[in-house]
Parts: structure tokens; sequence; C-alpha cells
């Protein structure tokens, strides 16, 4: 049986002989350099984004999943690199993007009409190359089309940004790409933030009878990080399904560009935080 | 001092077979006339040894099944002759237009550059063959001896100083290009060769014959030296292909086409130049000659226009005819001719080639060339105006950009982020979604738009803004930020929104959602 499977062994790699140096020996991967998303909190806990590799965010309405990634625009962007939005539904807002600090002049944004514009694009643009950072924005795609996109699709473009520099970030309002993706963060949309709700009365000063939106707060569950498996064994529990415990970072999204001091206490995870305060 | 001289022999069929070079494999014969009487008025040698002769008939070379017609092609032999003036160009300034199939090139202080007079031939013959024309070389101290030698003697030839009588000696007189009662006089003399003619006594010659005979006596002894007359240069990029044939297929054109840009950028990089835009010209087929219209049909149908343009910008200049080749391709598959096409016209503008270097510390950037091949792709799929670069305008009104074409802006080293908190961001509806708003005291409290009805929890507004009144259209509009519970979906589904009242209108807009 041994020799057998050794003759065969030997066949394959003699089949192979100067295309494949060793056909049996899974090639060293380096773990691929990981780069800010401008969201200190993240970049703390995830190592940021990782290069050649995907990444994918999911999340309802008000997630922070725009957020999330107008942040990584800016941030790329001020960093000279060149990005690409392929944007399914076209629904991107470029005003809101250059105040977050998106330098627009660096900013390729394809407007799409449906999914399959957008996958063909971003495949035409992950094999163009050059590109910092390839977001595809899936948010208001159908689901019901979205989940019928082939493992396979996933698994051509993980392949394609492999080995370059090019980060791609998807996003979705469920997890589609599944083990393709080497970073996968869950949005949800936590307490929303008002000021001047508790007026009884509209004043001069205030023509206004309503109160302020100031912004929310953003929890995000780190759902797969094979860039920092080490670093997150606290993690680690939470994998059990119907877990009571949730590892989420909290950051908070403002609209008048405003953040409150938090302390270093608040930017752990609750999880860790909870553990703090309460051991037992 | 010495002079180049360039002899393409059978012009007028090298010309042709430039563009079609599967041509030079097969027996050729060129006819020009007008129809009817069309005459062979060139042929390859090919052709020759078949027995297809000067004058014969279409429909006698026609006899010949092996024998290809091609019509005589002014525009191409044109366009041979620029391309001829390019190569020469590109080795000397000082060119002398002499023929459509002959030009004199000055060779003085080019040995530093290129060598020996040798070496220089060489860089000629193979400039040349670059352009796909097969040339006779010739190089000598004096420019009428370069040009005789040239005309007689394929290859590369370079005559020795002080040589030129010896090598002219053998040539027949009518490499001189005497007139054809000279040239009847010389016959009857029984003065074939150069050297008989340069034997004749000048005196008893300039009697009997005049001025003419003196002087190719003189060339003949290899001593007709003169200036060149310079030709202007010039940087005109231009190929022409006519079709016997209409083509009405994107991938026989492209074929074509792929010749063309080919042809040109060699011709570009020959002057060290790139190409910056290329302007395409389709002569259409109008209407069918075989299919008779009936009056009724002729008065109904429109008139195609006769001719299709496409111009196509590069961001960078280009020598790489593959790529320029794929952008065309794509330019084409977006906007079609429209008709089957008879005649291509390529113009190109000529552009400095880049020549920067990027940064050590400056973050990698998508190629330029490669770039534009990608946004042609890309576009190809959403459609041109879908892709590019956002530009905010000047305005107040909501939703207010336009697209602008995208290119990679100049490297920069890269710069620290100064603002470190998260921004809301906003996810726009394009088209704004139609809402049924409930008020209460003015404050929004239930919601519904998309077949789904929703209970504010809070309210934010309102944010009034208006523009364009002294517009013909202008827009007043309150917003209001709502934080909507959809109870009843399941599971409950809550976002951030931006509801908009048109007051023009009178009509509620969902604008989109903070996210």
């Amino acid at each position: 049986m041994h020799s057998k499977s050794a003759a065969l062994r030997l066949q394959v790699e003699s089949a192979l002989a100067g295309r494949i140096a060793s056909p049996f020996r899974l090639p060293h991967l380096e773990s691929p350099g990981t780069v800010p998303a401008g969201i200190p909190v993240l970049d703390e806990i995830t190592g940021g984004l990782p290069r050649g590799a995907l990444t994918e965010l999911y999340g309802g309405p008000s997630s922070g999943k725009t957020s999330f990634l107008q942040s990584a625009l800016a941030t790329r962007t001020a960093n000279s690199e060149v990005c690409a939005l392929v944007d399914a539904q076209d629904s991107f807002d470029p005003a809101r993007a250059e105040t977050a600090g998106v330098s627009l002049d660096q900013l390729l944004w394809v407007r799409c009409k449906n999914l399959d514009h957008a996958l063909r694009s971003v495949d035409v643009l992950l094999h163009g190359g050059g590109f910092g950072m390839v977001a595809m924005d899936l948010s208001d795609a159908p689901a019901r089309l979205v989940r019928q996109i082939p493992l396979n699709v996933w698994f051509r473009l993980r392949r394609t940004v492999e080995n370059t520099s090019t980060i791609l970030l998807v996003l979705s309002r469920e997890s589609n790409a599944k083990t393709c993706a080497s970073l996968v963060l869950r949005l949800e949309k936590e307490a929303v933030l008002w000021s001047l709700g508790e007026r009884s009365l509209p004043s001069r000063g205030f023509h206004t009878p309503a109160c302020l939106l100031e912004g929310w707060t953003a929890a995000t569950e780190v759902i797969r990080c094979s860039t920092r498996r080490t670093n997150l064994h606290f993690l680690k529990h939470s994998a059990t399904p119907g877990s009571a415990h949730k590892d989420l970072i909290r950051f908070e999204l403002r609209s008048n560009g405003v953040t409150p001091d938090s302390s270093p206490e608040d930017r752990l995870p609750l999880s860790e935080k909870e553990r703090t305060k309460d051991p037992g | 001092m010495s002079f180049a001289a360039i002899f393409v022999p059978n012009f007028t069929f090298q010309a042709i077979a430039r563009c079609e070079p599967e041509l030079q494999m097969q027996p050729v014969a060129i006819i020009e006339g007008r129809p009817p009487t069309y005459r062979v008025m060139a042929f390859n040698r090919l052709a020759e040894r078949l027995g297809v002769t000067r004058a014969m008939t279409k429909a006698h070379a026609e006899q010949f099944q092996q024998v290809r017609i091609r019509h005589r092609s002014k525009s191409q032999e044109d366009t041979a002759h620029r391309a001829l003036l390019d190569a020469a160009w590109s080795i000397s300034s000082r060119v002398e237009d002499a023929a459509p199939d002959t030009l004199l090139l000055d060779l003085a202080g080019l040995a530093r550059l290129f060598g020996t007079q040798e070496e220089v031939a060489q860089r000629i013959l193979s400039r040349t063959s670059e352009i796909a024309m097969d040339a006779h070389v010739a190089v000598s101290a004096n420019v009428e001896t370069a040009r005789i030698v040239a005309r007689a003697l394929s290859g590369v030839t370079v005559v020795p100083d002080g040589q030129e009588a010896r090598f002219l000696e053998t040539l027949p007189v009518g490499m001189l290009s005497p007139s054809p009662q000279l040239a009847e006089i010389f016959e009857r003399w029984g003065v074939i060769t150069c050297k008989s003619l340069a034997s004749l006594p000048v005196l008893s010659l300039s009697e009997r014959v005049g001025q003419e005979g003196v002087h190719l006596r003189t060339l003949a002894s290899g001593q007709g030296n003169r200036p060149l007359l310079l030709a202007q240069c010039s940087v005109c990029f231009e190929e022409w292909f006519e079709l016997d044939d209409a083509v009405d297929n994107l991938e026989p054109l492209s074929f074509l086409l792929g010749r063309l840009l080919q042809q040109l950028c060699v011709r570009i990089s020959a002057r060290a130049l790139a190409i910056a835009a290329i302007h395409v010209t389709f002569e259409l087929q109008t209407s069918f000659e075989s299919t008779i219209p009936s009056v009724s049909e002729a008065l109904d149908r429109k008139p195609l226009p006769g001719t299709f343009s496409s111009t196509l910008n590069l961001p960078v200049p280009s020598q790489d005819s593959t790529v320029l080749l794929k952008l065309l391709r794509l330019r084409l598959q977006a906007k079609p001719p429209g008709a089957p096409v008879r005649k291509i016209h390529m113009l190109a503008e000529p552009g400095r080639s880049r020549a920067t270097q990027t940064g050590l510390f400056i973050p990698a950037s998508p190629d330029p060339q490669k770039l534009e091949l990608t946004l042609a792709r890309i576009a190809a799929v959403v459609g041109e105006n879908n892709v590019g670069s956002p530009q905010m305008l000047d305005t107040h009104h909501p939703d207010a950009f336009h697209m602008q074409k995208f290119s990679v802006p100049a490297a920069a080293a890269p710069v620290r982020k100064q603002n470190s908190e998260t921004q809301t961001g906003f996810r726009v509806f394009r088209p704004a979604l139609p809402a049924w708003v409930e008020l209460q005291g003015k404050i929004p409290i239930q919601v519904a738009f998309q077949g789904r009805p929703g209970k504010v929890v809070r309210a934010s507004g309102p944010w009034r803004t208006s523009g364009d009144w002294w517009e013909d259209q202008p827009w007043q509009e309150d917003a209001w930020d709502l934080e909507i519970h959809f109870l009843s979906e399941s599971p409950p589904v809550e976002g951030l929104y931006r509801v908009s009242y048109d007051a023009r209108q009178e009509k509620w807009w969902v604008r989109g959602v903070y996210d």
C-alpha cells in the first residue's frame, strides 16, 4: 500500500515537474501585513485590515458599516494610496465621505446597478492591480441575491487578492464569504446619542422643537481574525453557540465630528471590562 | 562629408503590402485607371514569374488564378512615404525628399552617435524594415552617386571615398534617368554603361546633346555633388487602409486596426515620442449595391452617416500598441460604427513619453496605462458615466456632485490623518424613496415607505435648506433625522433615516439611511 502511494506520488511529481516545484508541500504563507482602519479601538484588537486578504463587514441598517468604510478609505487615501469603491446599488455619499476625510481624487467610484456588474467590476479592478484598497459594498443589494453568490466566486476573489498589497473589503447585510475572509466583523447599532431632547418647550435659541442627533454607538463582534489568532485568546469562550457572553468592541460614531474622551477602560472589549469589574 | 540614399523598389506594391504582410508571399498585381479599363501598373516578383506584365488589363490579370488583384491606393502611398520620412528623420534631421520612393540623408556628425558609415547604413536599413519596407541603402561622399547606387544595388552599399566612378562604371545609363530622347540617342551611339558615358569628351557631348548630356556625364563620372534641399520636419502620424470589401465585424476590423496601430507605434517611437491621443475615422458603406430599394423605401430610409469618428485620449502617452488596441476595441464595442467599414484613417497625436520615477516611500499605485484599460473594461460593464472620481459641486443642494474621469493623482508623501474620531456614514437612496409621514405637533410620529410602516422613536429637525430660486428649478426641503422602528418585521428592524419634506412638491421623501 505504501509503495503504491509512493509510486503514485512519484508519478504526479514527475508529471508536474517544471511547473510546480513540490506539489505535495504546502507553500509557505507569510502572514499578510495589516494597516489601520482608522478606528483605534478596532485596530488595537484586530490588528487592522489585512493586506492581500478579504475582509468582510456585515450588519443591518445603521450598524456603522459605511462609517467603517469611510474611515478606512480616509486612512488609506491619507496614506497616498489609490482606492476603489464598487458600489452595488449606487448609495455612496461623496459629500459625507469628503467630510470624513476621504480624498475623492484618490477614489475610483464604480456605480453599479446590480450584483453582476459589481462582481465583474471587482474582478477587473483586482486583476488591474495597484489599488491600496478595493471595497465592494453589497449592503443594499437584495440579501437573497447576495446569498446566491457561489462560494467559488469568493474563493476566486481571495485567490486574486492573495500575494498583493490590496485590501479587499466587502460590506453586506449577512456574512457570505465564510472561510474565504481573513477578517470578519459583525456590526450592530446600539444606543443612539441625542441631545437637547429633555427640553419641555422649544426655546428661542433653538427654533426646532426636536432634539439633535449626535451619533450612535456601534458594537462590533470579531467573528474571524486570522491575523491575530494568538492575541484573541479572550474571544475563545464566545465561540460556543448560544453563549451569553459577547465579545463586543464599541466605538462611537459622531455626526458633528466631536468624540467625547473615552477612558482606556472604555476601549476594552466588553468581556474584558466585565471580567475586570466582576471577576467572579 | 557623406550622404546616404534610401530607395524603396516597387514602392506602389510595398505601400500596399506594408499593411497586408501576407501579400509578400503571394503573387500580387496592382491596378489603376477608371472602370472598366483597369490596367496593371505594378506587380511583385512572384506575379512576374507567372507572366503578369505592365499595362495588362484587369480581366487579363484575373486569368491568373493565384494572382491577387489590388487597387492602387494613393493614400497608402502617402502614408508609406511619411513612414519612410519618419524612419529617415529618426537617423538624421537633414533629409531631402527626393521622390516618393527615394530619400537622401546628410550623415555629417553621425559617426559619434552611430559609428562607421556601414553601421549608420545598417541602422537605416533596420529602421526601414521596422516600418515593413524593404529598402536599398547606399552611402557615399557624393549625394548623386549615393542616389544612383541605391537605385541600382540592393541591401547596404558603402562607396569608399574617391571610388565613386569605379562603382558606377558597370551600371547602365538608364540608372541616371535620362529623358526618353536622350536615352534613345545614347542607345544609337552604343553608350550603354556609365563608364562609356563618362569617357565621352565634354565639349563634343555638349555640342551634340546639350547641357543635359553634360550633366549626365558628370553623374556617370561620380562627380555630381550638390547641396541637399531639406524637407521640413513634421510630426504628422497618420495611417490609411482601404478595404476592397467592407467589413462589418469587429474581429477582422480590430485585426486591421492592430496593424495600423503597430505601424503608428513604430513610427512614433522612432521619433522618441509616444501616442497621446488617437483619432480613428471610418468611411462607411452607406448602401449595399446589390440591393436596389424601391422608391418608397428609398424615401423612407434615413441616410446613414458617411463617416464614423472616435477619439481615444490617453492620460499618459503610450507606445504600447497592444494596450491601445484593447482600448480601441472596448471603445468600438461600446459605440460601434453602425455600418460596414470600407476605409480606415488613423491619426495619432504625439506626446512626450513619461519619464518620471516614483518615490521610494510612496505607496504603489495603478500603472496609468493598465488603469486606462481597467477603466475602459469597467466602463463597458457599468457605462462610461458610472465610473470615475466624484467631484462635489459648489451648492448646498443635497447629493450634488459630478463624475470626472479618474486618473492617478501625482505621487505625494503620505500625510498623517489628523481627525481620529469616526464620522457617521450615510447611504443615499438614488432615487429618493417616496414616503408617507404622520405628524403630531409638526413632528413625525409614523413613517411608511417601501410598504413598511415604522414608528418614529426620536426625531431631529427640521433642517430647512433651499436654493436655486433664481433658476428654473428651485428647491426647498425640510430634512428630519428619524430613528424608526419597523415593528412589523421579524425580527424588528430599526434604523436612523433622513426623511425630507419637499415644500414645492408637498411630498415626503426618504433620502437615505445613516450607517
